[in-house]
């Protein structure tokens, strides 16, 4: 007992020194650049950056997307999570799941798969150009760019407000109907904002994912949005230009500012936790009802679900051009992305799982000595450790490429930047939220006692965490490091920034490649699959893991 | 148990001015006992008194931040909870939800680097000694709360700890349960012989189980003794009250004598009653201590003593006969075995006498009116 703060508080300082270094001296170093001139702040550069007028046309355009995203994600989530909770009828549980497709298909590579089935020339449009002599510009411009996050980003919300909805007291509802209310009155006074965290949450990680989206602008070839101009500035003009830095402190600003405002609605508090008595029943719809359900869901949800069908198509094509569908079928995309290219898809098997497996080690530590620790500092651990949440991953990496670039790895005689270990750490980083808020809510659940009932019997305090308290975190944690691996997969915002050469690069990066020219755009797609069966697969087993846990896709 | 095992030195515990404190509030205070060797020893308080607290400073998992505590007359203060061996049986059980039966029972031993045939005897033996052969494969789940805190037991006394330290261990069992738990922990403590200490807010069990018992008020002891001290010697109004009901009656001291005082209750009626031990003084203000079973109600024109009253309420149990006497200042329970007083009962409002024997009565400081 003696000797307990003391070893805690030397483990507490090296997570904070360890944590501190990949996380708040890359963050500090970018927004020093951009605000200080020689030691002293200045305004100057911040002052430039909105004097010109690409930068300032790029900072409306990003908040327009992120807003507008949300908006739009709101229209088809909240119908889609009303109905799905509030009513019973065939097919509700497939439909339950069919929301979380869209979230399985890597954002830039959906861009891909609508500019086919979308584009100037793609299906529809040559369809309509033969039958009635006329294009519509789907996919032109910033409205492209904005549609494709928005199909693909509205599941965060429907999640985030069916789940709130669905944990709502069913006496609370009783209780205002008991007093009078029904109908929209009710819903507007009692269901929306008892639900209004839930759905502020989801909109929170739909803003904060749009603005740091730097795939998708990229594919669509729009690059007028902050993330795409910083990683021009960055790869273009080099480390030493300022403005790549300015950009990136103006991307946090506005992702912290979109915390702060979505923390105002939570600020009122998690209503759900209030002593339950059983969930709002499901009001059974007659055939009529589950069919405008039905005709409604594939109305808002039938659009995010093209790119799937694109994408698939796309992979066993061998060409695919100028016309409505494939002309001629191959899988010599599969042979060449898993046979003759194959480190691709090893590369990312390989970084994605040990920055998951870090992520599972530090996300339980750093949850038990949140929650079970005594040590001061613990809340700065909790608070550094949930940063990344907030930072976009592009400034995360240009952060890494300032730090980083000139330390050498002892032992390994280059710099950290140039060798693949740069990308486990950055994944590991930017995942850690989640294996930390998992295991944090598993030991949340666990009594001390059965901690102690180990100690009690004689085992340490280390053979106590591992025998008793790590096991029964079990699946918190490791839905946690299953969505850290997932999203590990398929980032591309920080990957595209810090790869240090072609062999090296994961999945992500390979499609972004392959999809430079025409030729590359069959393997490309292969690699798509890949990447969606890999997220599906890691998406669905972590949610049965959870519980269904729609907590798991929370900021 | 053979002769070798019992003939193994029991352990003692002494506990010297131990306090703690959580943030500004001292949650116990000051308090001193000693645990003998073999005996079972019970903190007894109500809810919030600090009885974990003050068990859970035995066992490690919480500092004193004043006082020592020591075990076999060494300090445990720098003793970290695996090397004391001094074994809890937690509240809720606290077993392991993703371990079987036998993996809890066999954890002590795997600790101690037990294994094979050793272990799967010695495992097999501990769950004989608390009924539950066959349950060996079993979750923690798949029991009752009864077989939850058989597995508890058996999975503390499996590695022979020095101590065995029981936190209200039948509190969630219901009342049956309760009852024959509590012969079973008395037979393992007969045939097991360790030094227990146990915790409890339940007077009864405390009554029946325990060599000795430290009462426990807002963190501190308020007075130790055998069950018999603690329910016929009470110290003062709170554990007279808290320890089997008892009547508190407001009486003064009129008289010193010899062999104890003599006190005048609010209606005149004037009896004498032993002093409690303590120093009294003519004028002071006191409360008598009356515990119902020990009281009679009789014929108030038949006996000259007692407090005369009027019966308020009369309740026939069969066995007991409960009968409320309104006195002046007050009302006085009454509990009186029925075949003592054959065919003879009395109906409301009739005037009696409630008659006080010297031995069984104890004057009490009057806490609320003297300082
Ligand atoms: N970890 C803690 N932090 C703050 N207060 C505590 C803590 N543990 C116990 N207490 C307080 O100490 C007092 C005694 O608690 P406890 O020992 O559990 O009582 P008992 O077991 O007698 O019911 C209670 O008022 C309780 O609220
Ligand atoms: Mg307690």
């Amino acid at each position: 007992m003696i000797r307990r703060p003391s070893a805690e508080s030397a483990l507490v300082w090296s997570l904070l020194l360890l944590l501190g270094a990949g996380i708040v001296c890359p963050l500090l170093q970018v927004l020093s650049v951009a605000v200080m001139v020689d030691g002293r702040p200045t305004a100057a550069p911040l002052l430039a950056f909105f004097a010109r007028p690409l930068f300032r046309e790029a900072f409306v355009n990003t908040l327009a997307s992120g807003v507008l995203a949300v908006a739009l994600g709101s229209l088809i989530a909240v119908p889609l999570a009303l109905s799905t909770v509030r009513y019973s009828f065939p097919g509700r549980g497939l439909l339950t799941t069919l929301g979380l497709l869209p979230l399985v298909i890597p954002p830039f590579v959906g861009a891909v798969a609508f500019q086919q089935i979308l584009g100037r020339s793609g299906t529809v449009n040559l369809f309509l150009l033969e039958r009635f002599g006329v294009t519509v510009p789907f996919m032109e411009g910033l409205w492209g760019v904005i549609m494709v996050q928005t199909l693909h980003y509205f599941p965060f919300i429907w999640l985030n407000t069916a789940a709130a909805l669905s944990a709502l007291d069913r006496s609370l509802e009783e209780a205002a109907e008991n007093l009078g209310s029904s109908g929209f009155r009710l819903f507007r006074r009692v269901l929306l904002p008892l639900s209004l965290p839930g759905y502020a949450a989801g909109a929170l990680l739909t803003f904060i994912r749009v603005i740091d989206d730097l795939g998708t602008p990229l594919m669509l070839n729009y690059t007028t949005l902050l993330a795409p101009q910083a990683y021009m500035r960055v790869t273009t003009v080099g480390l030493t230009d300022v403005d790549g830095y300015v950009i990136c402190a103006v991307l946090v600003a506005l992702s912290l500012s979109a915390l702060w405002i979505s923390k105002g609605l939570l600020g009122r508090g998690e209503f759900t936790a209030v002593g339950r008595s059983g969930e709002t029943p499901a009001r059974v719809l007659g055939a009529g009802g589950a069919l405008a359900v039905w005709a409604i869901a594939i109305l808002l949800l039938g659009p995010a679900l093209l790119p799937h069908v694109g994408i698939v198509l796309l992979s066993v094509s061998k060409v695919w051009s100028l016309s409505p569908l494939p002309s001629v079928y191959t899988l010599g995309n599969y042979d060449e992305i898993l046979f003759r290219v194959p480190h691709f898809i090893w590369n990312t098997l390989r970084y994605a799982f040990l920055a998951a497996a870090l992520d599972v080690g530090l996300g339980a530590v750093i949850a038990r000595l949140l929650l079970r620790g005594r040590t001061r500092g613990r809340q700065w651990l909790d608070a550094i450790a949930t940063m990344p949440l907030a930072v976009p991953g592009v400034v995360l990496a240009v952060g890494y490429l300032r730090v980083f670039h000139g330390w050498s790895v002892p032992g390994l005689g280059a710099p950290l930047t140039s060798t693949w270990l740069i990308l486990v750490i950055v994944y590991a980083v930017r995942r850690l939220p989640y294996t930390v808020r998992g295991a944090y809510a598993a030991l949340q659940l666990q009594p001390v006692s059965l901690e102690e009932a180990a100690q009690n019997l004689g085992a340490g305090r280390a053979r106590a965490f591992l025998k008793v308290t790590l096991p029964l975190m079990g699946r918190g944690l490791l839905a946690g490091g299953l969505l850290a691996f997932v999203s590990s997969a398929v980032d591309l915002s920080s990957t595209i920034l810090l790869v240090p050469h072609v062999e090296l690069g994961p999945l992500s990066y390979g499609i972004y490649l392959y999809m430079q020219s025409a030729v590359g755009r069959g393997p490309g797609a292969a690699l798509g699959v890949v990447a969606i069966a890999l997220v599906a697969a890691g998406t669905w087993r972590a949610t049965r893991l959870a519980h269904g846990g729609a907590g798991l896709f929370r900021a | 148990m053979t002769q070798d095992e019992t003939l193994i030195r029991l352990s003692e515990v002494r506990m010297e001015g131990v306090g703690k404190r959580y943030g500004a509030a001292w949650v116990v205070k000051d308090v001193s006992i000693s645990i003998r060797p073999g005996e079972f020893y019970t903190l007894l308080g109500p809810s919030g008194c600090g009885k974990t607290t003050l068990l859970r400073m035995l066992a490690g998992f919480a500092q004193p931040d004043e006082g020592r505590i020591f075990v076999d007359d060494e300090p445990i203060d720098s003793v970290p909870p695996w090397k004391r061996n001094l074994g809890m049986v937690f509240q809720h059980y606290a077993l392991w939800p993703h371990m079987s039966v036998f993996e809890n029972v066999a954890f002590g031993l795997r600790e101690r680097r037990v294994s094979g045939a050793e272990l799967d005897s010695k495992v097999k033996a501990a769950l004989q000694q608390v009924g539950l052969e066959g349950f060996e494969p079993r979750r923690p789940s798949q029991l009752s709360g009864g077989q939850q805190q058989r597995v508890a037991l058996a999975r503390t006394l499996i590695v022979q700890p020095r101590l065995l330290l029981l936190d209200e261990p039948l509190s969630n069992l219901d009342a049956q349960l309760r009852s024959q738990m509590r012969l079973e922990l008395a037979r393992l403590h007969r045939d097991v012989g360790i030094t227990t200490l146990y915790v409890t807010h339940d007077q009864a069990e405390a009554l029946s189980l325990s060599t000795r018992i430290a009462v426990l008020s807002e963190g501190a002891l308020v007075q130790e003794g055998r069950p018999e001290e603690i329910y016929w010697k009470p110290r003062n109004a709170f554990v007279a009250e808290f320890v089997g009901a008892a009547n508190l009656v407001p009486v003064s001291v009129i008289e010193l004598r010899e062999m104890g005082v003599v006190v005048q209750t609010t209606g005149g009626a004037r009896l004498p009653v032993s002093s409690g031990g303590h120093a009294w003084s003519v004028g002071d203000r006191a409360l008598l201590c009356l515990r119902p079973e020990a009281l009679r109600v009789e014929e108030a024109e038949r006996s000259a003593g007692g407090i005369p009253g009027t019966i308020a309420a009369h309740v026939f149990e069969g066995s007991r006969q409960l009968y409320d006497v309104t006195i002046p200042g007050g009302t006085i329970k009454v509990e009186m075995i029925t075949s003592a007083l054959v065919g003879r009962s009395f109906k409301l409002g009739d005037q009696v006498r409630v008659e006080v024997s010297p031995e069984t009565s104890v004057l009490l400081p009057d806490e609320g009116s003297t300082a």
